[in-house]
């Protein structure tokens, strides 16, 4: 079989169906702003280039290199498209990539595509070009040592949200799943960070012009940066803390009341938050359900307009 | 070309070929939600979903194997709920020691597992028989139907026509490689940080090759006359047949979630 499943793609049944939903709605409203942000970048030529490019991660997932006892690394590609084309076009193209992968190898499941895509595509699209816009027009070194960083940080991100969505979703328990994934993708993250590093240094050689410094700042604002870095802390922070002692972890969203909402159906959830002053009719769970709804669509909206470049002086 | 044997699309006539593309990607979309809404050890529910599956893979004439042998995909996953069996608090149903670990099956861990294990079979199953018999081009057409934004449906069916040609290109980049490496790549001799430059040199390769038939495709599609969006003369129009299968699925699918919610209180 020339074609191999890859380790992050959650299959459909892992997640219950609230992370699947809530997850699926940050997504689609970053891809929102994703598919007009880049419709006024590229305009009609950007179906062909994110189309060949989405074929082409898709092909590079497939290059490998012998690490030792059988285990190879290779190419998640995230980081690696985010610093080359931008990011918008990176969440696109990643998305493309994931849903493909899903609709025709069954690599990853449908419903938690969103989870996927969120994991896969957009986190690391912003650790990628958030921490190389930060170093764009500095030396030669500075910027491969940060693509280095930036590719295995974006790979710990996605292993870290799989977990959390795992662990929160009655799949896997937290004191397994974070200390086996997270030292798992620590080694397959160094495969990604080598691959990029040399992916990048080969494309600035041969073809600087699309890497110039003043191109990179021009794909997105300031905020991809702050954003990028406020991620990796907290990738930084929190992986070891999660290996280390997840029982901690399980405590907090226990108190929190995470875990029983995560794992519950949505119309056990929607039954737990009736709103009290219109009483427990069925109007006032929907009512219910379309705010929460709501509120994190608008969360992950204000987070997404925050990554705007003002718009330039069009005159 | 060999990766042209990645396509899973089987050519048939049958009844679920002829489908409507939404119709087929609502049912399975509707099928997977259904799997997950079933509580844990839902047993007669997930075995009339199973039913459902060998029904539609017998209407689509591949034959009840071809679904079967490509539906343990996701398998290798199983590893990240395995451990469940031993953690989730129940009753214990056996106990052993597995070094320095005292580990103890519960009823609860091992019931959640094996749920878990079905929703996921079940669900892969409706996704092989979809991608088998439905041409991609037609999917993608069926998501823009769906509303799904037309930006990324023109780039995913632009997408499957460079899929095959960009992996043949990184296959004979691999092919290269091996031809020209007289030494086993996993020989000590060769440095790792030589072995990771190269492939990563072959990515690069591969990016700028990319980027540069993209750059020949535009230029081509702008002699043909193209104006920024994709036309067809399929319409897809939904038939009678289409209404009555998506119908008739619906209606099993809530059956279904009634038969487990009923199948508990018993």
């Amino acid at each position: 079989m020339l074609y191999k499943p890859a380790p992050l793609h959650i299959p459909d049944g892992f997640l219950s169906v609230t992370i699947a939903v809530v997850s699926w709605l940050i997504t689609i409203v970053l891809l929102g702003i994703a598919v007009r942000r880049s419709r006024g970048e590229l305009g009609e030529r950007q179906i062909p280039l994110m189309g060949v490019m989405a074929a082409f991660i898709f092909a590079a997932q497939m290059i490998n290199f012998p690490v030792a006892g059988g285990t190879s690394g290779h190419l998640l590609g995230g980081a690696l498209v985010a610093i080359t084309l931008g990011p918008w076009a990176a969440m696109l193209v990643m998305t493309s990539v994931i849903g493909v992968q899903a609709l025709l190898f069954q690599d990853g499941g449908l419903l938690v595509m969103g989870a996927n895509i969120l994991n896969m595509g957009l986190l690391t699209a912003l650790i990628g070009y958030g921490l190389y816009r930060g170093v764009a027009g500095r030396s030669r070194s500075a910027r491969l040592i940060t693509t280095g960083v930036a590719a295995w940080l974006s790979v710990m991100a996605a292993a870290l949200l799989a977990c959390t969505q795992l662990w929160l979703s009655g799949t896997s328990p937290a004191g397994v799943v974070f200390p086996a994934m997270l030292g798992v993708h620590a080694l397959i993250g160094l495969g990604e960070a080598l691959i990029s590093v040399a992916a990048v240094a080969f494309i600035t050689q041969t073809r600087p012009d699309l890497m110039e410094a003043e191109k990179v700042r021009a794909r997105g604002g300031y905020g991809w940066v702050i954003g990028g870095l406020v991620i990796a802390l907290i990738v930084v922070v929190l992986s070891p803390l999660a290996s280390a002692s997840p029982d901690g972890l399980e405590r907090v969203a226990e108190d929190l009341g995470f875990l029983s909402i995560a794992q519950a159906s949505p119309y056990e959830v929607l039954a737990d938050y009736l709103i009290p002053w219109l009483g427990e009719s069925a109007l006032s769970t929907i009512l219910a359900g379309v705010i929460g709804a709501a509120v994190v669509a608008g969360l992950a909206y204000l987070i997404g307009r925050s990554l705007y470049k003002p718009k330039k002086q069009e005159a | 070309m060999q990766a042209l044997a990645l396509d899973p699309y089987r050519g048939e006539k049958s009844l679920v070929h002829h489908l409507d593309p939404r119709v087929k990607i609502v049912i399975t979309i509707t099928f997977i939600l259904s799997n997950v809404l079933l509580p844990d050890g839902a047993w007669l529910a997930f075995g009339l979903s199973w039913l459902l599956v060998l029904a539609a893979s017998h209407l689509s004439g591949l034959g009840w194997g071809y679904v079967i042998k490509r539906s343990f995909i996701a398998l290798p996953f199983a590893l990240a709920a395995f451990t469940i069996i031993f953690t989730l608090p129940g009753r214990t149903l056996a106990s052993f020691d597995l070094g320095p670990w005292h580990l103890s099956v519960s009823d609860a861990g091992l019931l959640r597992f094996v749920s878990i294990l079905l929703r996921s079979w079940l669900s892969v199953q409706m996704a092989v028989l979809l991608a088998a018999t439905t041409k991609f081009p037609d999917l993608a057409h069926g998501l823009r139907h769906l509303h799904v934004p037309a930006i990324l449906t023109a780039i995913i069916a632009f997408m499957y026509r460079y899929l095959f040609l960009l992996t043949e290109e990184a296959l004979r980049l691999m092919r290269a490689r091996a031809a020209r490496s007289a030494r086993s790549p996993e020989s000590r001799n060769v440095p790792l940080k030589w072995r990771a430059r190269v492939a990563g040199n072959m990515a690069g390769q591969l990016f700028l090759r990319s980027h540069e038939r993209s750059d020949r495709v535009y230029n081509a599609m702008l002699a043909r006359g193209y104006q920024g969006q994709f036309l067809t003369i399929n319409p897809h129009i939904m038939q009678r047949a289409d209404w009555f299968a998506i119908a008739t699925i619906l209606l099993a699918l809530a059956l279904i979630q009634f038969a487990a919610r009923w199948g508990i209180l018993l």
